[in-house]
């Protein structure tokens, strides 16, 4: 009997430690999500707070000839003015159509046989046109820079004399600045490319031959080394094979250097990105450059923080370009393994 | 036991270029295998053993004589010399199944019909018990898994001769033993001629019929060959209890450590290392301990 209740109370007592325990742990867990959250959240938007604070202070002490330099709340609401023009221009867009179409009717209403004519809306492009033009002028840009680079970094990769023979050419251009280019550019597309009806402008066609030009190198580079680099086993192992040399090709070094072309394509995507910029600015191409470049010139008191809008809008979509990037890479490597930043 | 030369090796002697000269790896080594034969090559590192194994592979060519197969020069690589890399060498993005298939493919085109491959390559995943793992990547299985695949990869091309570049080097001893074990089994049933390196003193007499012991380079050759007259299917645990098995192991250590000490014990004679010495060995030693 006594020892029987003493096991009772033995028992009872380890429930209790063992819930008391179980509590314990459960509140630790809790704490431990919970500094999870700040780390993974918090920290980057405490620091978020301080640059906005230390940004609103500091430009507030800068004294310009269109004011002073605006802080966040400026930006912020320069960017829903920007955003309400777009809406404004849409719906006066859309009156126009409606009356086009209205018009059109009665004259078809009293004359089947007349001759309607539908003429586009030339109204003014907005900022978001604008960001429009610039995301198709770096995409033509970079694919063709790719079309070119990628076959030239394989063939490069894969033999030793054509490396030795495009080596120099690439170390010389690759450092070409931008700026350098573009007035070459624009002369030879203003000679070569005379259409009376030009599917492109000529603007889009500059900028976006100057974005390739940029492109080109960091995909040529990359993709050879990553060509060349191919592990030896597996070289050999397509040696006993005996492989033939298109199958080679294909089965063993195209896979094997997909994670160095692709880190190439992405540093080529950022370039083409920053580049078009400055090419738009000079070759008025009727993107984001073109708008920067639009505010300076115009020089109203709200024109910087029309511009830091721009600024950070261009931050935003290099940024999504680069995950984009990143998301085929992660779709098309073997390479899961890889650390990707 | 007929005297039916299957592969030779004729005073195979290779020099490396190198900036002060050429540098002389192998020396006349000389060598007559025959088929199904056995054979261990060991030798402390950067003796040359890896420079016979390429050599009879054609990956390498020899500068002065060669090596001749059933009576033909090999002078390229061929599937009919398979290779099994001491890294597996399986291509990361490829499943075990296709991996095998790369080579199947290349080797029956025209042979074996569609139907007759995938159940060859199936066959061979079988032999090394990976079945299960037909349509996992490299990455997705363990090191051991990953060399059974690569054992799979070069007996599925059917080769005459099996060429195994310390397969088990990079292993834990349980995983070790048993791809062992299936080694052994896989060579009683299909008899191809095999040529292994190795380290480990016990996997070479369990396994081999005769032990090639390569002396130090420069200039490294056959120092000594040990036949191993032991009756197969061998067993270990019968074996380490063996007088004769024991014999044959310290036959062994005894050239590796008082004929052919350690380069760098006889002082800065091998300054010069061949091109396969990478890691500094002491796994030999330290099996000793263990078994």
């Amino acid at each position: 009997m006594r020892t029987d209740t003493m096991a009772d109370k033995y028992q009872a007592f380890n429930f209790r430690t063992l819930d008391r325990l179980l509590n314990f742990l459960s509140t630790e867990n809790i704490s431990a999500n919970a500094s999870k959250l700040i780390t993974s959240i918090g920290i980057p938007l405490a620091a978020l707070g301080v640059f906005l604070m230390l940004w609103s202070v500091l430009a507030a002490q800068v004294q310009t000839s269109l004011g002073v330099l605006p802080g966040p709340a400026k930006v912020w609401e320069q960017m829903m003015t920007l955003v309400d023009e777009h809406q404004a221009e849409r719906e006066k867009e859309a009156a126009f159509f409606e009356r086009q179409e209205k018009r059109n009717a009665t004259k078809l209403a009293s004359n089947p046989d007349a001759q309607v004519k539908i003429r586009p809306y030339t109204g003014q492009a907005t900022f978001f046109d604008q960001i429009w033009t610039s995301l198709l002028t770096v995409a033509t840009g970079f694919i063709i820079a790719s079309l070119i680079a990628i076959p030239i970094g394989i063939l490069t990769g894969m033999s030793q004399t054509l490396y030795t023979a495009f080596n120099p050419i690439i170390q010389l251009f690759k450092p070409i600045s931008p700026l350098a280019w573009l007035p070459i550019v624009t002369m030879v597309v203003s000679a070569v490319y005379v259409s009376k009806d030009p599917m492109f402008a000529k603007s889009f066609l500059t900028s976006a031959i100057t974005v390739t030009l940029c492109c080109l190198w960091p995909t040529i580079i990359n993709t050879a080394v990553g060509v060349s680099s191919v592990d030896k086993d597996l070289i050999n192992v397509s040696r006993v094979l005996r492989l033939p040399w298109l199958t080679r090709t294909v089965k063993i070094i195209l896979p094997s250097s997909i994670p160095m072309m692709f880190t190439g394509l992405r540093l080529s995507l950022g370039i083409g990105w920053m580049v078009l910029i400055a090419a738009e600015m000079l070759a008025q191409n009727p993107g984001l450059g073109k708008f920067v470049w639009d505010e300076f010139q115009n020089g109203s008191s709200n024109s910087l923080a029309r511009i830091m809008v721009a600024v950070l809008v261009i931050g935003f979509i290099g940024f999504l370009l680069d995950r984009g990037m990143l998301m085929l890479q992660r779709r098309f490597s073997w390479d899961k393994s890889a650390v990707l930043r | 036991m007929h005297e039916q030369n299957h592969l030779e090796l004729t005073s195979v002697t290779i020099d490396f270029p190198t900036d002060k000269g050429p540098f002389r790896a192998l020396d006349k080594v000389n060598l007559k295998i025959r088929k199904s034969e056995f054979i261990s090559l060991i030798g402390h590192s950067g003796c040359g053993k890896s420079t016979v194994l390429n050599i009879v592979a054609g990956l390498n060519r020899a500068t002065e004589g060669g090596v001749i197969l059933n009576g033909k020069e090999v002078v390229e690589p061929g599937p009919e010399r398979a290779v099994v890399f001491q890294h597996h060498s399986l291509l990361p993005w490829l499943s075990a199944y296709e991996n095998i298939e790369l080579g199947v493919k290349q080797v029956f085109r025209g042979k074996k019909s569609k139907a007759e491959m995938r159940e060859w390559i199936e066959h061979n995943l079988d032999l090394v018990h990976m079945t299960h793992a037909r349509d996992k990547r490299p990455d997705e299985i363990s090191g051991g898994m990953k060399q059974r695949v690569g054992i799979a990869r070069a007996l599925a091309m059917q080769p005459e001769v099996l060429l195994m570049d310390e397969p088990f080097g990079a292993l834990d001893a349980l995983t070790r033993a048993r791809l062992q074990d299936s080694l052994m089994e896989i060579h009683a049933a299909l008899g191809n001629t095999v040529i292994m390196i190795t380290h480990d003193v016990d996997e070479a007499v369990l396994l081999s019929d005769r032990i090639v012991m390569m002396t130090n380079g420069p200039a490294a050759t056959i120092g000594e060959v040990l036949h191993i007259d032991l009756e197969r299917p061998r067993k270990r645990l019968v074996l380490a209890d063996d007088p004769q098995y024991n014999h044959y192991r310290s036959e062994v250590l005894k050239f590796l450590y008082e004929r052919q000490k350690q380069p760098g014990e006889n002082d800065g004679q091998a300054q010069t290392e061949a091109p396969d010495a990478s890691e500094p060995e002491k796994t030999a030693e330290l099996r000793v301990v263990s078994a």
